[in-house]
């Protein structure tokens, strides 16, 4: 029977729910153009659902309505992290959306189930919750993305998102239903210990393959990474921030709960498989991010070269392998939500800012938002002192800590490369001539949000201690 | 013995009737043969005593899902030409990739491993209600995962709606209760000028003319109202 406490565990994402119902009540009967009241009360609603998470994070680690659901410190952790960084994407899209005219108050509220979607998939400790916050996520995206009817490009992008993402769902349930059927249970814990005790069954590994795919298509890992440029570049921008920084975390938690947490006892068979997908990875994206002129295309390779990296941590299999992993996670979805964020700024109504040669001359139009992009750009590239550099720092560490030196070569190697196409964004602000002096508009809430966001880039980066060190003890915990 | 003779027919009747769904040139036959599937799935999960699932699933996708995309199909007009082609371009290379994978199914999975070879169906008696134990199950095991489905549905419902409504649309038909309660001034707007030309030249021009006939009209007319 449901007790009261287990009630009490889940009351975010009850909380949650209610309220996204709530402000789509309201939007109902708003008349503002601007939807003010729909915004600020999905913003408060963040707030609020913020504060509870961290109010009511267990000492230690508990399970609720049948095993679940888990509430420990890494989705603690996690959620927080996807609270501050949906706030940020919802100010930029109210401000996107406001500029470029098609303001709907189902945005922010299918923007709340998303969010209910990844704060359920990073508490899932069954396979069945793992899948249906994965399906709410995603389908909350798929709709966000075709929102702008007048787009041709966003609804192409929608459609190849559902149908590769349906086809990627599709796989994952046939792997789950594969080690459902040898371990006689869904739920995450009793499946470790089931395989542990039963030993070595060809079918696992059968089932593992196919969790594999799903795990990687919804990271964007190459060879399943073809649906990430053209999601990234036929959607709104502000579709393409959201899609970029907090989904990621969710998806990590994703991958934890399967493999760490469900299938630890695969260790070596999943172990070459993501060695393979996160040189793959690294390789593709940093290469072909090269030629891009569309700087929305040259994120999405850049994304699939960092999450070639984030693999790297996953795949040393050690508590401080994932810690890294989750730091490296973190300070992805802070940098590429201030990327997407900046080309935001830079547009206005009719014209979006995606082509590489917008940025040009950027340091004489506005020397400070000239500043943060290098800011953002220098930590993309992982240049010392600024935060992305301690991400791959760690990360490095624990691989060759695992014993793999020539991976960790590898990785160094491609993101040398990848540096060249970073680098020369900053090259564009700062040596070439602007092809229009056009003074930038926007707000004092956009101009002092994408400050914030830079400049965190930067004072993080300063102390990333603080930082790994909650990472380090909610993972250590854990395992 | 009998049962499983009829799981035998059943099974060769699914995979016959899939198999032909999806090579099948008509539309509508496909949609017939996935019919034919389901009803073919349905007998199977009897077999198994799963009375509810199977009767729901033909009263939901056969009576339900199925009808709409038959009409769905019936009434797009869709071009089998665009859809085959680079069929044959891309069959050596999908063919291979699933001729491997099918090998390696093969394989891989086979009922022992599963453990079901020893396993039997549980029987059980009449008064059995698989419906109840379902339900039992449904709102209180499986509460959670329950709960997320309903939140799935309202997204879906929600952006439906958003993805295809375009907005009140404003209708021409008549308002009887407005067109009784018009009044004169709803109508006709009267505007003072003072009179032109009479100090000044008097216009040659053909408009201004008119323009001075038509204010002098206006005041005759707010005489005779």
């Amino acid at each position: 029977m449901i007790s009261k406490a287990e009630i009490l565990i889940l009351m975010p994402e009850i909380f949650i729910l209610t309220l996204a119902c709530l402000i789509l009540i309201v939007d109902t009967f708003s008349q503002d153009p601007l939807r003010r009241v729909t915004y600020y009360l999905s913003q408060l609603t963040l707030v609020l659902t913020a504060v509870l998470v961290i109010g009511f994070s267990p000492e230690q680690t508990v399970y609720a309505f049948g095993n679940s659901f888990i509430s420990d410190g890494m989705s603690v952790v996690l959620k927080t992290g996807v609270f501050v960084i949906s706030f940020f994407a919802f100010l930029y899209s109210h401000e996107y959306l406001k500029e470029h005219g098609w303001l709907k108050g189902e945005y922010f509220v299918l923007g709340l189930f998303a969010i209910l979607g990844m704060m359920i998939l990073i508490s899932a400790y069954s396979l069945l919750t793992v899948y249906l916050g994965l399906e709410l996520l995603s389908l909350s995206l798929y709709a966000m993305i075709a929102m702008h009817r007048e787009s041709t490009t966003a609804s192409e992008a929608a459609m190849k998102f559902f149908v590769l993402g349906a086809i990627a769902s599709g796989m994952l349930l046939y792997g789950m239903s594969m080690i459902y059927g040898v371990t006689g249970s869904l739920e995450l814990g009793t499946i470790a210990t089931n395989i542990e005790s039963n030993g070595d069954n060809p079918l696992l590994v059968f089932g593992l393959v196919f969790i594999m795919v799903g795990i990687a298509f919804k990271l964007g890992a190459v060879p399943f990474h073809m649906w990430i440029p053209d999601v990234y570049q036929g959607s709104p921008t502000c579709v393409t921030l959201f899609i970029a920084s907090a989904p990621k975390l969710a998806a990590f938690a994703m991958a934890m709960r399967l493999l760490v947490d469900g299938l630890q006892p695969l260790l070596n068979d999943w172990q070459g498989m993501l060695i393979i997908l996160s040189i793959l990875s690294m390789a593709t994206g940093n290469i072909i991010a090269i030629s891009q002129t569309n700087i929305k295309r040259m994120l999405a390779y850049s994304t699939i070269a960092h999450v070639g990296f984030l693999l790297l941590g996953l795949l040393s299999g050690t508590p401080s392998g994932y810690a890294g992993s989750m730091f490296y996670i973190i300070t992805y979805a802070l940098m590429s939500m201030g990327a997407f964020g900046m080309i935001i700024l830079l547009g206005r109504k009719g014209f979006e800012a995606d082509e590489l040669a917008h940025f040009k001359g950027l340091s004489e139009r506005s020397p400070w938002f000239a500043f943060i992009m290098l800011i953002l750009m220098f930590s993309m590239a992982g240049v010392p002192p600024f935060l992305g550099f301690w991400g791959k720092w760690f990360v490095l560490k624990e691989v060759v800590d695992a014993g793999f030196v020539w991976l960790a070569a590898t990785a160094v190697f491609f993101s040398i490369i990848g540096a060249y196409y970073y680098i020369r964004v900053i090259k564009f602000m700062y040596f070439d001539k602007a092809d229009s002096m056009t003074a930038i508009k926007a707000s004092k809430q956009m101009r002092f949000a994408l400050s914030v966001n830079g400049l965190a880039l930067l004072i993080l980066g300063l102390m990333p201690g603080a930082l790994l060190a909650i990472c380090v003890s909610v993972l250590s915990i854990a395992a | 013995m009998i049962e499983q003779t009829v799981f035998y027919i059943f099974s060769a009747l699914l995979l016959l009737s899939a198999g032909l769904m999806i090579t099948v040139r008509n539309p509508v036959f496909a949609a017939l043969f996935l019919i034919l599937s389901f009803f073919s799935t349905s007998a199977i999960w009897l077999l198994l005593e799963a009375e509810f699932l199977a009767i729901t699933l033909v009263v939901v996708y056969v009576g339900a899902v199925m009808i709409l995309f038959m009409f769905v199909v019936m009434m797009l007009d869709i071009n089998l030409s665009a859809l085959r082609e680079g069929f044959a371009r891309y069959l050596p290379i999908g063919g291979m990739v699933a001729i491997s994978m099918a090998l390696s199914m093969v394989l891989v999975i086979n009922a022992g491993e599963f453990g079901l070879a020893s396993d039997t169906v549980q029987r059980h008696g009449a008064d059995y209600s698989n419906t109840k134990e379902l339900g039992v199950a449904l709102y209180t095991h499986y509460l959670y995962p329950f709960e997320i489905a309903g939140a799935i549905l309202l997204v879906a419902i929600i952006a439906a709606i958003t993805l295809t409504m375009r907005g009140p649309r404003s209708s021409k038909a008549q308002k009887p209760g407005e067109q009784v309660l018009v009044k004169s001034t709803d109508r006709l707007r009267i505007i003072k000028m003072k009179s032109e030309g009479a100090d000044s030249e008097p216009e040659k021009d053909p408009l201004a003319e008119s323009k001075l006939a038509q204010s002098e009209d206006i005041t005759v007319k707010k005489e005779s109202l």
